[in-house]
């Protein structure tokens, strides 16, 4: 959380950005995004040559591109994006690309530390992730789901081991998939193999895969779980290290299993997205309760309130007492804390951001096209234009704001006793 | 001499093989859970419902295009799987498994046409359904029908799609489409968008204009628009007819978890009809959402919007003779009947509707993961709908629109087999010739 | 014999039919629960506007593609119901046993309705015949549960005219009227019960999804 400490958290607005202006000037603006401090504002525009580049905070980067799409801010505030001349694509940095060219790049990925870059890359027609340019030394006919390390420093992938024939159902079901780290595969051999993560440490790996048409189980480092299920969703490890803990189907219904035991003894309708506490000792999940009504369950308890259409990951708050989830009912979006909903409902809310130590909940949402600040179910401040998510200072006291007002780019922080006023 | 016409001998290797291996044991095995644990009450009152009347017969293609054979009508689909199945509780031969396999993955689409004959409203569809997926867990289904689900189980698309093709494809549509109408982009990852357009892996893959003529549309139409650069832009499941729906509910989750990711407010998706049976019905379903957790929109749906709106207008209309197809998962599946002839009405000039038509019409016996079932079974597919190649033959069109695909690939399957000298075009295609595209968008 | 028959024998029918169809009933609550997809899709104002469609003669497709048949369907159901009802036979002894009943209609009324039904049942067994498609999936259950049906029918219209001793006749009207009670809840014949259930379920299924489905 100290990470946006040295950030400038003096109240006030700072206009960055002509947006508006930005329209005029270049032929085509087609993405735009600020960093996450809000000091610099990124556009990706069309020259009248047709060239893409990036402009940020009105300076062009020196070089302009056939293509240019994908801009992201790290969160030490680096702009990267996914670059293509003469058919040759790369990553580009701050207006640097990569020395490494390839036939293609996609999915790129700040390390945690935001300093690295990974990205899936394919070359002569095979395939391998990339990190901050350098390929892994084995290339592979497919790669597909890839996590990093957290440490940023190895990156793992689903693999295809075995070359696919043309419809070839009993080589398939033979296994064809694994997992690769830093290009070196696991002996073991799957169906299918899903959405590798890595624990803390960056020592273990897990992954979902399938070991017959309709077994489902959790492989860790290479070794699947003793029990088999109907299917399986993302695992995830607890955070204080040691056991993975799934969504697994059972009799046609789900619940939870760590290390291959059920943990939970409640069954749902569904279950998915589980997520733990900051401190490890609590767990929650979205669940059905029943056919249809889905809300969120903490160590098996699930709220009492249901909602009909959908509930998204749970979020710990900041004080580490409640939870709140973003829910959509009647097709209306609104968020719940602790099962109790808002009373104000949205067209579209985002991920609840929660104070750091204290329990108020802020999110974006939007209404009639434009976008809201809303704590605590409460709209606080005007409507924008554009608002990208906010964020708490560490002592949970402002937030900063990043808008588009009146054409303009505009970076704010406001303190909080100020918005809910 | 049969009284009734006759399929070619047919070899599929990954059905040969897999009764091959299958011991009686695990059938019955597989059966039991089957009807015991995954099916109830809908199984039980309609097998006990059924009074054998066979009612349903009339309204199966099938049926009809095959001289009436009495082994063709919906009833005696049934009868010849799960009423075996049940009675004998499972202990049948693999040879038996065969057959029903045949049956069940060849010979009924699924349409839910017999389900509007029956007085009881018994739900054939279903229960052949249910035949698929004990096929499926015993390895007993067509060799590119379960290639096609291996691929969803891969990529998460029908079509062994890398992403890097997905995307790449995407970026050289809107390389053309910029072409024709200034800023036609394709909006890749646009979070907050109002539209995730989505589509089936057939268009990137061999009809990729189709994703150019919708950049267009949306430009004209001025939509806010994105599509996914991850896995999740495939809405078509063709695991939801192999009967495998645990990879059925994987791809119809991450589909929706990705309109999601982009906070849009709906998704349309294009001129496809299993697809959105899939991602509306069967797949929220299995992972417990009673409908689809975000608003889906078909492309039917949307060009009427569009064109009623007058978003779009029509420049001049379509001049050839035309006729309709109406696909079972959007009319019968939806009751978009209406809409698709107020779009076709909009857009052509001479129109001969199918007679019957609406939620009436005959399936294209191509949907329902029968085309997928690949080039082994085509000719049994075209025996099986001759009565649609009469029907396009009495409306004197030159082309039929179909807004799916799977009736698109069928019905010209049908026209080259009965030779009926026309054609088939989605409604995309039409639209962007006709619409009117302002001066100042002409690139 | 006849004194059993007469008294417990019908008892014992209609409480196998009453108490048959009730459990055939509670015993489905169990199931539909599991099966997760039925409850919520029910939606009373379609599974009516199902249940009229297919109620009313004619007011279907495939009622319309088949004039002949739905013509004697419906003559066979409604006759089979409502016969019995009114047979002045049958409501005095209902009036004997409760001290109450209902009017009864003309002896020759019931005379034609019963020949219907025969009729009917005689239909339907040729159609099975003869029908290549309905032969295929007939059994010979499929008689046995026509004979069922029509057999009380026969017995009494029998019995009625004195055709045969008369008293033998009776008895086995009613042996027969019994079986066929009985035989709704545990047979094909439960179709009675099940129609609405499967109707509205299958109407709520189409307008669901904005489709007829008639
Ligand atoms: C209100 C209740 C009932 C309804 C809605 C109903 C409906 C139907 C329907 C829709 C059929 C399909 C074929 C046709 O239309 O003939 C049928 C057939 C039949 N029903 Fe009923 N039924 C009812 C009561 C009964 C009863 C009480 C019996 C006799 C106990 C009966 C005996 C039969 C027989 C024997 C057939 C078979 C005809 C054949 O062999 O093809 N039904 N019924
Ligand atoms: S193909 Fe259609 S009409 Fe024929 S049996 Fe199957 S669901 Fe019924
Ligand atoms: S119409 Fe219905 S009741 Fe009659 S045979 Fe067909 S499925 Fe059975």
């Amino acid at each position: 959380m100290s990470r946006n400490g040295n950030w400038d958290w003096t109240p006030g607005r700072k206009p960055l950005a002509d947006v508006a202006g930005l329209r005029q000037q270049y032929r085509e603006l087609l993405e735009m995004l600020p960093s996450p401090d809000g000091e610099r504002f990124a556009a990706l525009v069309v020259g009248e040559d047709g060239r893409m580049t990036a402009v940020v905070n009105g300076e062009s980067w020196p070089e302009t591109y056939e293509r240019l799409w994908y801009l992201r801010f790290s969160a030490q505030g680096k702009l990267a994006g996914l670059a293509m001349n003469d058919y040759a694509w790369t990553v580009a940095v701050d207006g640097r690309t990569w020395d490494e060219t390839f036939e293609f790049v996609w999915d790129p990925r700040f390390t945690a530390d935001g300093l690295g870059i990974a990205a899936l890359i394919k070359q002569d027609n095979r395939y391998a992730v990339a990190l901050n340019g350098q390929p892994w030394p084995q290339l592979y006919d497919m790669v597909r789901d890839y996590c990093v390390s957290g440490d940023g420093e190895r990156a793992a992938a689903t693999v295809q081991v075995e070359p696919r024939k043309e419809a070839d159902v009993e080589g398939f079901f033979a296994g064809t998939w694994s997992l690769a780290e830093q290009g070196e595969r696991w002996d073991e051999k799957f169906i299918n193999i899903w959405e590798p993560i890595y624990d803390a440490t960056g020592r273990h790996i897990a992954a979902q895969v399938r070991t017959d048409i309709a077994d489902y189980t959790i492989a860790v480092d290479g070794k699947v779980w003793d029990r088999l299920f109907g299917c399986v969703w993302r695992p995830c490890f607890r955070p204080d290290g040691g056991a993975v803990i799934a969504p697994v189907r059972t009799d046609g219904n789900w619940t939870l299993a760590a290390d291959g035991e059920v943990i939970w003894p409640g069954r749902y309708a569904q279950l998915w997205q589980q997520r733990f506490s900051a401190d490890g000792q609590r767990l929650a999940a979205v669940v059905a309760t029943d056919f249809g009504r889905w809300t969120v369950a903490v160590d098996d308890r699930p709220w009492r309130r249901t909602f009909g259409e959908m509930v998204t990951a749970p979020t710990f708050v900041g004080d580490g007492k409640h939870i709140a989830a973003a829910v959509k009912d009647h097709d209306r979006w609104s968020i719940a804390v602790d099962g109790e909903a808002w009373d104000n409902d949205f067209d579209m809310v985002w991920e609840p951001v929660t104070q750091p130590g204290g329990s108020h909940v802020a999110v974006k949402a939007e209404r009639g096209g434009r976008y809201l600040l809303v704590i605590d179910g409460r709209q606080v401040g005007p409507d924008y234009e554009m608002l990208w998510p906010h964020c708490f200072a560490p002592d949970g006291q402002s937030v900063l704001l990043r808008t588009v007002q009146d054409g303009k780019y505009v970076r704010e922080v406001v303190p909080l006793a100020q918005l809910l006023g | 001499m049969s009284l009734y016409p006759v399929n070619k001998p047919v070899t599929d290797v990954a059905i040969d093989t897999g009764i091959a291996r299958l011991t009686t044991e695990q059938i019955e095995r597989t059966v039991q859970r089957v009807l015991t644990k995954e099916c109830s009450a809908r199984l039980q009152v309609f097998l006990d419902t059924c009074v054998h009347c066979g009612l349903c017969a009339e309204a199966c293609h099938s049926y009809l295009s095959r001289d009436k054979d009495p082994r063709y009508a919906p009833v005696a689909k049934v009868k010849d799987t799960l009423w075996e199945l049940v009675e004998r509780k499972g202990r049948v031969e693999p040879e038996s498994i065969r057959r029903m396999a045949e049956i069940a993955f060849v010979e009924c689409g699924v349409c839910r046409r017999c389900s509007m004959y029956c007085p009881f409203g018994i739900d054939i569809a279903y229960l052949i359904m249910t035949v698929r997926r004990i096929c499926n867990l015993l390895g007993v289904v067509p060799q590119y029908l379960q290639d096609t689900t291996n691929s969803h189980a891969v990529t998460l698309n029908q079509m062994w799609v890398h992403e890097d093709e997905w995307i790449d494809t995407v970026q050289w549509q809107e390389d053309e489409a910029i072409t024709e109408v200034t800023a036609a982009r394709i909006p890749l990852e646009k979070e907050g968008a109002d539209v995730m357009y989505s589509v089936i892996a057939p268009e990137p893959k061999i009809l990729a204009q189709l994703i150019n003529n919708m950049a267009l549309i949306m430009r004209v139409a001025g939509i806010d628009w994105t599509m996914p650069a991850t896995d999740g832009w495939d809405n078509s499941n063709m695991a939801m007819y192999s009967g495998d729906f645990e990879v059925m509910g994987r791809v119809e989750k991450l589909h929706w978890e990705t309109a999601q990711r982009l906070k849009v407010k709906r998704v349309v998706m294009g001129e496809c009809g299993h697809a959105f049976r899939g991602a509306v019905y069967d797949g929220p379903r299995w992972l417990a959402w009673r409908q689809a957790p975000v608003t889906m929109v078909h492309a039917i749906d949307f060009y009427y919007e569009l064109i009623k709106s007058g978003r779009i207008k029509i420049k001049q209309k379509y001049e050839p003779p035309v006729t309709l197809q109406d696909p079972c998962n959007t009319v019968r599946g939806m009751g978009l009947g209406k809409k698709v002839r107020y779009v076709v009405g909009a857009m052509c000039e001479n129109f001969a509707d199918m007679q019957p038509n609406y939620e009436h019409n005959y399936c294209c016996n191509a949907g329902g993961g029968l085309i997928n079932c690949g080039p082994p079974w085509k000719h049994s597919r075209m025996l099986s709908n001759r009565v649609k190649a009469e029907q396009l033959a009495a409306t004197g069109a030159e082309i039929c629109i179909t807004p799916c695909h799977n009736c698109h690939s069928g019905i010209e399957d049908v026209i080259g087999f009965y030779d009926l000298g026309m054609h088939t075009k989605f409604i995309s295609e039409i639209l962007v010739e006709c619409m009117e595209i302002p001066e100042a968008m002409k690139a | 014999m006849y004194e059993f028959v007469r008294g417990p024998l019908v008892w014992l029918a209609f409480a196998a039919l009453i108490g048959g169809g009730v459990w055939r009933l509670v015993a489905l609550i169990g199931p539909t629960r599991k099966d997760k997809v039925i409850l919520p899709y029910l939606h009373p104002g379609y599974a009516v506007r199902s249940l009229t469609h297919w109620l009313v003669p004619y007011n279907t497709v495939n009622m319309r593609l088949r004039p002949l048949f739905t013509m004697v369907s419906f003559l066979f159901h409604i006759c089979l119901l409502v016969s019995p009802l009114f047979l002045a036979a049958h409501t005095e002894v209902f009036a004997a046993t409760f001290g109450f009943a209902w009017g009864s209609w003309p002896g020759a009324w019931a005379d034609w309705m019963t020949v219907i039904v025969i009729a009917g049942g005689v239909f339907f067994a040729l159609r099975r015949i003869a029908d290549p498609t309905v032969r295929y999936v007939t059994r010979w259950t499929d008689f046995a549960l026509l004979a069922v049906v029509i057999a009380p029918f026969v017995t009494g219209l029998l019995a009625h005219l004195q055709v045969g001793p008369y008293r033998l006749m009776l008895t086995l009207h009613i042996v027969t009227g019994c079986i066929w009670l009985a035989a709704i809840p545990w047979t094909r014949l439960v179709h009675m019960i099940f129609f609405p259930l499967t109707r509205a379920y299958m109407g709520s299924e189409f307008g669901f999804r904005n489709a007829r489905d008639w």
